[in-house]
């Protein structure tokens, strides 16, 4: 290995059906790259590690300083986004590998519709009146602000679900990122009036008595969402909504 | 008669788009989203500061007349002056909205919004949640429309490429042919109106604080269909980015609106620890030339102030292009309380904790003031009349454009936390408009001639079979880079016409390049290939309409700045003595005596700079390039006069 490239191992495939193959390239070292710059080096010289001419690798991205999500990928083994990993910190070759808990797409890229999917099924919204000004919002303490924001950046990335052992490709599982939006819409003054109908999307199958606990959740969040706190308190608000169906309905 | 359904076909999910799918659903229309990828990605969660709205919480007296006036200002004086004021006056309860809608904005102790300093403005005026606002945002609406959805009200295309309006012989958008980023299939969709909230150009310069779906392409398919397109020559370069190799990170101006301050060592190539340099050797270059406003100056004139600094006096940190922007005098809870977001991603690119030591920026492309021109109308006493169908829609009929992708409210340079609110704006706005557009609509789009439709869709099926059987030797990933090379060096801070002239020959000589690009990919399953080289086509052109704006326009305003033409403004000059110039020239001559030494003269080549140049730069595409002509500025609510930050 020379100390001029950088040696990539790529997980490829060329559609849903097909199946994987790993491709070998170089690309020329610079200093404080990231995964994207080397894939951008690629489509501009898409030639592989055999000096083969081939079509360059297809991934997702789009804001380049996490905050989108779109590039999330599997590198050297742990799902991350690929705008942050950079090189420099990376052992050789860097291994990329799209996220195995959702449908390939092409290459690096995946379907993370099912995330969508469920953003409906758990209702996370406010439910607001509409869109003419009838007045300011509800006093919010900064105690309580704070909490909201440290939920409201989830950008829809899938590391936690990636990283979840209950969390497959044939299976209903809700998962982290779905019950930490039912905790943040539930905290919300206005959100709060919706939230019986919220905590009955995560009490069927899927729901939140459906993890196992395993924890990786939130090691794996890149924005330090408290995925398990998260967790815990929606186990806590539903148990509460059957003790509640049992003995005052 | 049933009332028939009407169909709006909104091109992007960003700010504009999903604001412009909530009122089009409130208008009990049928909104289709399209969308190059899912939503929740799109661009504006880059956005990092807030969202500016003069509601004076803090008893500064501050008023949206005044955040009016800043706007213009800030703007040069370019912009309509009645949508600016419109914008200004709504901004209260676009906050008030987005806070119904739980966006997780910063409060106060009593649990109200809180509202912190930015460029441009003496005025604490912008809402902000942490230091990502827009990504915020984004979500807040994003959930209103998922919402609708649920509801039925919208669909969505996500993974699917806007390529151009379908436009019938009466020269009427009947709707929008796009492209199946998966399938790789090309099909019409036929509306009642289509938006274009498709953003801005920053990938144009290769390397900008912009995303990478930030090609300006859909706008520039309007163009090349005939759309005017206005100011492109004003591209706002943002005074602090984080340099890189595949992007310039933005370094939100919050984090100087939070009392950031940028310095340099006074003493040229000084190795020292920045830590380790003493106050008085350092350089507040920002401060020291403008008193009054300081580091919040707007960011035409900061990102100036910087390459003067770097360029003239080289005194960049360890001479490279680079300047100290200094955090550390604040304690960590209070940098992650405001700025939280921001210092982390610093710190990921880095390596380096910006609590602990200054952060190393420099200036980046950032915004495009300029846009597709869009109309608007007024009642007859400069108030915006919201229902008229005139109000957003492009110079094609039927085609509407709202956001970053249009020019019609920052002139010729934006102030920071006005990008947020014009997106808003532009958008709720747009709905009910376009709802009135519809009610006088001749014809149903399902009464248009298919052959309209059918057209438009084997003129775009040839083009990409055309695409996909290019086999040249050019990379056009390669040639997207040199293109941003060419721009970045000679179309940025500082402007000549020579360096003008010889990048619009660079553009033609990629021009002709392209024709030889290898497609490197033909596969028919989520190929991106073809749709770049597309996208690269649509950048060439739009870099031209950029220079060639630029190369016209010999002055300065804005972001727009050729030294060759530069007004120097004399000692002690006070903007009001214009005004009195302007008052008294109306009624008598006025005497060189009547002003301070110079001033008059002064005054004079100003007021014959203003005008001949405070016109809005209109294109339109004509022999493959861009026929500039100019347009009278909307300039009755406010007496443009020369701008001081000092």
């Amino acid at each position: 290995m020379s100390n001029n490239e950088i040696e990539l191992k790529i997980k490829r495939q060329d559609g849903p059906e097909s199946s994987p193959y790993w491709e070998r390239f170089s690309v020329p070292y610079k200093p404080h790259s990231n995964v994207i710059f080397c894939l951008q080096e690629i489509q501009r010289r898409p030639i592989n590690a055999d000096g083969k001419d081939v079509r360059p690798v297809v991934w997702e991205c789009n804001c380049l300083e996490e905050v989108c999500g779109s590039c999330t990928m599997v590198i050297n083994g742990k799902v991350r986004q690929s705008c942050t990993a950079l090189t420099d910190q990376l052992k050789q070759p860097i291994v990329l590998e799209p996220m195995s808990k959702f449908p390939v797409v092409r290459d690096l890229q995946v379907d993370r519709s099912r995330m969508f999917e469920n953003l409906k099924k758990v209702k996370a919204w406010v439910k607001i009146d509409g869109t003419y000004d009838i007045g300011e919002g509800p006093v919010v303490s900064q105690t309580d602000r704070n909490k909201a924001y440290d939920l409201s950046q989830c950008m829809t990335c899938g590391c936690c679900l990636e990283a979840c052992p209950q969390f497959q490709l044939n299976n209903d599982f809700l998962g982290a990122a779905s019950f930490s939006q039912v905790r943040y819409f539930n905290l919300h003054p206005t959100g709060a009036m919706n939230r019986d109908e919220r905590l009955e999307s995560v009490m069927g199958e899927g729901g939140i008595a459906d993890c196992g606990n395993a924890q990786v959740c939130v090691e794996v969040c890149p924005k330090n969402i408290p995925l398990t706190e998260s967790i815990a308190e929606i186990g806590r608000q539903t148990t509460w909504e059957i003790f509640k169906k049992l003995f005052f309905k | 008669m049933v009332k028939r359904e009407k169909k709006i076909i909104i091109i992007g999910g960003g700010l504009a788009g999903l604001a412009t799918a909530l009122k089009v659903c409130e208008s009990k229309m049928k909104a289709v989203l399209v969308s190059y990828q899912p939503l929740k990605r799109s661009h504006s969660v880059c956005a990092q500061g807030g969202i500016n709205a003069a509601i004076d919480t803090k008893g500064e007296g501050d008023s949206p007349e005044i955040h009016f006036y800043d706007t213009v200002k800030g703007g040069d004086f370019l912009a309509h002056q009645p949508p600016v004021r419109d914008m200004c006056y709504q901004a209260p309860a676009i906050i008030r909205l987005m806070d119904r809608m739980g966006v997780a904005f910063n409060r106060t102790p009593e649990g109200h919004l809180e509202f912190r300093r930015f460029g441009g403005t003496l005025f604490s005026r912008t809402a902000f949640a942490g230091a990502t606002t827009g990504q915020q945002l984004v979500y807040a609406l994003d959930e209103q429309v998922r919402r609708y959805e649920h509801d039925g009200l919208v669909e969505k295309l996500e993974w699917h490429e806007y390529l151009g309006a379908v436009i019938d012989s009466g020269g009427i958008c009947r709707g929008a042919v796009v492209h199946d980023l998966r399938t790789g299939s090309i099909f019409t969709l036929k509306g009642d109106a289509v938006v274009l909230a498709t953003g801005g150009p920053g990938q144009l310069y290769s390397r900008s604080t912009g995303s990478t779906v930030c090609t300006g392409s859909a706008a520039t398919s309007a163009y090349l269909q005939g759309a005017k397109y206005a100011n492109g020559e004003f591209i706002q370069i943002h005074p602090t980015a984080i340099p890189g190799l595949d992007k310039l990170r933005l370094m939100s101006e919050s984090a100087r609106g939070e009392g950031g301050r940028i310095w340099v060592p006074r003493k040229r190539d000084d190795d020292r620890d920045p830590l380790d340099i003493p106050d008085e050797e350092r350089y507040y270059f920002l401060e020291e030339n403008h008193p009054l406003f300081g580091n919040l100056v707007p960011r035409d004139v900061a990102s100036r102030e910087i390459h003067d600094v770097v360029y003239n006096k080289k005194l960049g940190v360890g001479g490279d292009a680079m300047v100290y922007l200094d955090l550390t005098h604040h304690t960590k809870e209070y940098l992650d309380n405001r700025l939280g977001g921001i210092l982390d991603i610093y710190e990921k690119f880095t390596g380096e904790d910006p609590h602990k030591v200054p952060m190393k920026i420099f200036p980046a492309v950032h915004y495009s003031m300029g846009g597709l021109w869009v109309d608007y109308e007024t009642d007859g006493h400069g108030m915006i009349d919201h229902r008229s169908p005139r109000n957003q829609m492009t110079s094609i009929t039927g085609l509407y454009a709202a956001g970053e992708a249009e020019y019609q409210y920052h002139g010729a340079n934006r102030l920071g936390a006005n990008s947020l609110l014009s997106c808003i704006y532009a958008g709720l706005l747009a709905g009910p408009c376009i709802h009135s557009y519809t009610q006088h609509l001749d014809k149903a789009p399902e009464d248009v001639s298919s052959s309209v439709y059918d057209d438009a869709r084997r003129h775009w099926e040839s083009r990409f079979q055309e695409i996909r059987s290019l086999n040249g030797n050019e990379n056009p990933y390669s040639l997207h880079q040199e293109l941003g090379e060419s721009l970045l060096a000679n179309v940025l801070i500082v402007r000549t016409n020579n360096k003008l002239k010889e990048t619009l020959k660079t553009i033609d000589d990629i021009e002709t390049r392209a024709k030889q690009v290898n497609c490197l990919d033909t596969s028919d399953w989520a190929n991106p290939t073809p749709s770049f080289i597309n996208q690269l086509y649509n950048m060439i052109h739009l870099s031209r309409i950029i220079t060639q704006g630029a190369l016209v326009r010999d002055e300065c305003r804005g972001a727009h700045f050729k030294p060759e033409f530069a007004l120097e403004q004399p000692d002690r000059f006070d903007p009001h003595e214009y005004i009195d110039y302007i008052e008294k020239s109306h009624y008598e001559d006025v005497a060189e005596t009547d002003f301070a030494p110079g001033h008059l003269t002064y005054m004079k080549q100003f007021e014959e700079k203003e005008n001949h140049w405070r016109k809005s730069t209109i294109a339109q595409f004509k022999n493959n390039c861009p026929d500039i002509s100019f347009e009278e500025v909307d300039a009755s609510l406010v007496t443009p006069r020369p701008r001081k930050y000092d």
